[in-house]
Order: structure tokens, then sequence, then C-alpha cells
């Protein structure tokens, strides 16, 4: 943990670089290589922004229109509730958005909390005790989560409706919890080896219990980890289809990916409709990676994800 | 475990004083167990359920069930497109890990330099991680039309004349699309995962490489490729297993089609099992599927386990 690393060699100026060398030209050059593919990589999210606040008119032309002429915020408008204009071609008025943002969200953090909450536990037990059976359950914990969405929908979604448990946000918060509890205890375990040992064996010596021990000395140390694998849980929850799509029926707990559907008909498509949704969709996401980006970061160089 | 004692001991030496310390065994099984019982609910019990299903001819239409063996695993394995779409998905997990990972590394070596702005360019580059499946099937579907796409508008402005390329419907196109897109989505998780591993290495090797004169390259292959190999590892591993479940994308952009033309394992377990309600046939070729994807992770983490945990 003590150990010189690059990440917290932070050099103040920019004229110099990581290993504390001035900055040649070479060096600006790689940078702005690095700019241009990034840029690259942003277009295609780019044009999603864009064609949701242009004119209908502008969508699907060609030659193409690459600058919208004029800002037009009508998709966002209907989403959230306000009368379709006269003649206006928009498929998100029979969309209970609304609905839908209360399921996604309501699904999406309390599956993220029971996945990183039991996740976690595991995650200790595997990087801390030792058992006989512990390969045999960290395995068949990883086999389980190797089956697709797609194969699970229709044999989950027989056994939900005989325990009523389909079309329920409950239901889906289970299907969900299930989802990530493998990955989220694989990416703890990393994540408490990390953490010296002795630090344990000193508390124990102490009179702590090894709950106490694990709670005070462990959890906090680890807690880097817990923000890693709480993105990569939530944006798995947040933008899952193929279970959905089957398990959920109605706006009692349809969840956002199966809605983007409803914007696609059997000969048009209401593309801005579908990005200005999809951008809704972006933003909880966007600021939720962007609030703990830095703990992803140092949760993954902690030398966590080795092995 | 009806042997085993209430209490483990176990000896802790510290400063010449060895101290014995009692470990309950029923405290790591009680931590295990919930999160072990809402998988099985979840995957083991419907799993189990598809199993039996793939041993009768349960469709969505005629839902009498009759007990007919091993028939469905003997069509399975007579249908040629089966087989087509299993290399296929081979194909592509291949291609698109490969191709992830030589673009991750690439940039993550390139973005572990950067000095200013390295969190916005992070913010950035993780923004198609957090695009749903689905809306990167629909968005490069979109961008792959023939008549309206963004690509060949792009064509178009470039070149000055229209180029009407049939993306998603020529043989080796449509594929390639597919993968551009995958790319694009899943490119992102690499460059994290191993510009953590980059900015993770201590710093020292490097000083002694660079006074003792060692090139770019050199230091690449002799310090960096080495040590940063527990993190590639782990890349791939994660990666590799997300894309034996690859569907959302491949069924927005072309299910499968047209014909059986970029028909993928899972997409073809979904036209038989819902498109085609053939639930039994379709259960089956899940069931042949999942296992051949357990042998794969159970290999994967077995060597996890071999070098994560020495034994313990």
């Amino acid at each position: 943990m003590a150990a010189k690393v690059n990440a917290s060699a932070r050099i103040p100026s920019g004229r110099f670089t990581r290993a504390g060398r001035r900055r040649t030209p070479v060096d600006f050059l790689r940078d702005a290589v690095l700019w241009i593919i990034i840029l690259l990589f942003f277009l295609p999210a780019l044009w999603i922004i864009l064609t949701s606040i242009r004119p209908n008119v502008e969508i699907n032309t060609r030659p193409p229109v690459w600058i919208p002429s004029t800002l037009d915020f009508t998709s966002y408008k209907i989403l959230f509730g306000m009368p379709l204009p006269e003649g206006a071609f928009d498929m998100g008025a029979s969309i209970p958005v609304a609905s839908y943002a209360r399921n996604s969200t309501v699904i999406a953090l309390v599956s993220t909390l029971i996945a990183l909450t039991l996740g976690t536990l595991a995650g200790y037990v595997f990087a801390r005790f030792r058992f006989k059976a512990k390969n045999g359950v960290f395995l068949s914990m990883m086999l389980l989560r190797a089956v697709p969405g797609v194969a699970l929908s229709l044999p989950l979604f027989i056994l939900f409706v005989r325990i009523g448990l389909s079309d329920k946000i409950i239901g889906m918060i289970i299907a969900y919890s299930a989802m990530n509890i493998p990955f989220t205890a694989w990416l703890m375990d990393g994540f408490f080896r990390a953490v010296p040992e002795e630090l344990d064996d000193a508390a124990l010596i102490d009179g702590c219990s090894r709950w106490t021990s694990f709670l005070r000395v462990d959890l906090p140390l680890a807690l880097p980890g817990v923000a890693a694998s709480g993105i990569f849980a939530f944006l798995t929850c947040w933008n899952e289809y193929a279970l959905s799509t089957v398990i959920t029926r109605t706006s009692a707990s349809r969840t956002f990916p199966p809605a983007l559907y409803e914007f696609t008909g059997s000969f048009v498509s209401d593309w801005r409709g579908m990005t200005a949704l999809s951008v809704l969709m972006l933003i909880p996401a966007v600021i939720f990676v962007a609030l703990v980006q830095r703990q992803l970061m140092e949760g993954l160089t902690s030398g966590a994800v080795k092995g | 475990m009806a042997a085993e004692p209430l209490a483990q001991q176990r000896g802790v030496t510290r400063g010449g004083r060895t101290f014995a310390l009692k470990e309950s065994v029923y405290l790591p099984i009680a931590l295990l167990v919930p999160g072990f019982l809402v998988i099985l609910l979840v995957v083991g019990f419907p799993m189990l359920y598809s199993l039996f299903l793939s041993f009768t001819d349960y469709t969505l239409i005629n839902k009498s069930l009759h007990l007919i063996g091993l028939q469905n695993y003997i069509t399975l394995f007579q249908d040629p497109v089966f087989g087509q779409a299993f290399g296929r998905t081979l194909l592509f997990m291949t291609l698109a890990v490969n191709l992830e990972f030589l673009l991750g590394l690439g940039i993550a070596q390139l973005m572990a330099k950067v000095i200013r702005g390295q969190g916005l360019l992070r913010t950035l580059m993780m923004i198609p991680m957090m695009f749903a499946p689905i809306l990167v099937g629909f968005q490069f579907k979109w961008f792959f039309n023939d008549q309206v796409g963004l690509v060949n508008n792009i064509l178009f402005s470039l070149t000055g004349h229209a180029h009407i390329i049939p993306w998603l419907v020529n043989v080796p196109l449509g594929f390639i699309s597919i993968l551009v897109a995958e790319l694009w989505m899943g490119t992102p998780f690499m460059v994290i995962i191993l510009e953590a591993g980059i900015l993770s290495l201590p710093i020292e090797p490097f000083e002694a490489a660079d006074v003792d004169g060692a090139s770019g390259w050199q230091k690449f292959r002799h310090l960096t490729w080495p040590m940063l190999m527990p993190f590639i590892y782990t890349a791939l591993a994660i990666r590799s297993l997300d894309l034996a479940r690859v569907y959302d994308v491949v069924r927005i952009m072309t299910a499968g089609g047209p014909g059986n033309r970029t028909e993928l394992i899972w997409t073809y377990v979904f036209r038989l099992a819902f498109s085609g309600h053939n639930f039994s046939l379709g259960s089956a070729m899940s069931y042949v599927t999942v296992l051949i994807s357990f042998l794969f992770t159970w290999y994967l983490f077995t060597n996890v386990i071999k070098s994560r945990w020495e034994g313990r």
C-alpha cells in the first residue's frame, strides 16, 4: 500500500513529464494523437446528443446536416409530459417516462446496494478464510454468472410467474442482485487481499472479533474498491435489456432499456425521440460515474485487479 | 462437515509471542449463504428447469409436455446453422477481445503519460461504457444504414459522390459492422483496467532502466509487459466472458440476419426459442453453449484461484 507508485507522483507543472523530464515536441504530438482518438470515440455519443436537439427534418437527410440549424427540444418536452404539437411526429408521447424512470432508479440502486453488501461479505470470506469448500463455492459462483440473460429470461419468467414475482419491482431487484453478486465478490476478494492481513491479525490480538475487525479495519480500507464494484454493478443494472424485456410487462416494473424499443414502428422509427430518451438515460449514469471516478481509479490501482 | 470443530485455531507470532486466534467456522458460512442463495434462486433453479425442458417437446404455443429424451440434442447436432453460429461466435470473440486489447493497451499507455486534463479524458473515454448495449445496437444500426446512415454520409461528404454501401447486409460487412459496435462499447473497459495497471507499476525499475539507457521498447518489453500481466489477464478474462454472452447489440443490428449471415449463438437461441416458439430446442441449444462456456469459465477461474490464492 505504501509503495511509491506512478499514480501518486503528481507533478504540478504541465511543462514536465511524469518522469520529471522537460516535455519535448514528441510528448505534445503524443497527447494530440490521444485527444484525436478520444474525440473519435466520443463522436457517436455526440451524434446522439445532436440528433436529440435538432429539428426532425434534419434527421435522416442525404446529404447530411451536420450542425443543427436551430435547437429544438420538442422530444424532451414530450417525454416530460407536455402536449404533442399539432402534426408533430413523436412516439414518445405514449411512453410513461415517469414510471420507467422510477422503476429504473429504484431497481438499479437497490439491487446495486444488495449486490455490494452480499458480494462484499462473500469477497471478504474468499480473501480471509481458509476452508475446504472455498474453491468449489467460488467456482460455482463464477459458473452461474456465465449464464447470459437471454438463456435465463424465459425459465426465470416462468418461475417468477409461479411465485408471483413477475412484473414486480421486487422481482427485478432479486434478479439483478443475483447477476451482480459473483462479479462483486471477485473484485472485492482482490481489494481485501490488497489490505495487509497483519492489520487484521493485530485487531484480533487486541480483542476485536472477526466481525468488528471487518467493519473497522478492512472495510474502510477497501472502500475505493466498493466504489469501483458499485460502478460496474450499477451500469449493468441500469442498462440490462434481455431479462427486463421478458420479466417486466407493464409500467409497473418496466425499465428504460426495453422502452427504447417502443420508438421503433414497423415502417418508421422515431430517432429523435429515441435519442432524447437515451440522453435522459445517460445523465444519471454520467453523474454517478463522474462522482465515483476518482475512487474507481484509486481502487483499481491498489493492485486488487491482479490475477 | 459434522466432524469439523466449531472453531479453528491459528497461531500468529508478534514480537516473539505467539497468539492463538480462534476462528468460528460458522461465520464464513453465515456470510456466504445469503449471496449464494439469491444466485441459486435466480440462476440455478431456472437453469435446472430449462434442463428438464430440453428433454421435452415443449413449445410456447402447444403447452403439452412429452418427454422425448435426447431428440432435441440430436436435432441440434445435425443442424448446420448451429455449428456455423457457434464458429462465428468463437471468431467474433477472438477478434473482438484481441482488437479491444491492442487498442486498449495503446490508449492506456498514452493516457497514463498525460499530465493535464486526465480526468476529462478519462470521463470522455468511459462514456461508451455507460451506453446500454441495446442503445449501442440501435445507434450503430442507424449509423450503418445504407440510405441515411452516418457512415455512408461521411463517405459522401469526403468523396463528393453518394456511396450506398449495404453495411448490414453484405457478407463480411455485417460481421464487421457488429464488430465495430462491440469495439466501441468494449474498448473503454480495457483502457480503464490497463491504465490502472500501468499507473500502479512501481517507478524505481523504470528510473534504473533510464539510467542504464534502455530504449522505450526495451522498457515496455522487459518491465511494463511482465509487470502488467496480472492486469492483462483480468481484463481479458472479464471481456471474453462478456463477449461469450454477446446478444443485445447483434439482436438489434441484424438479429442474426439477413438469412443467417450474422447469426451468433445467442441470437440463434432466441430465434428458435421465442420467434420460432421451439422453446425446448432453444433450451437444449443454450444448455450445450452454457456447458461449453462453463468449461471456459472453469479454466479461467482455476487459473485465477491458482495465481491469486496460491492454494489457500
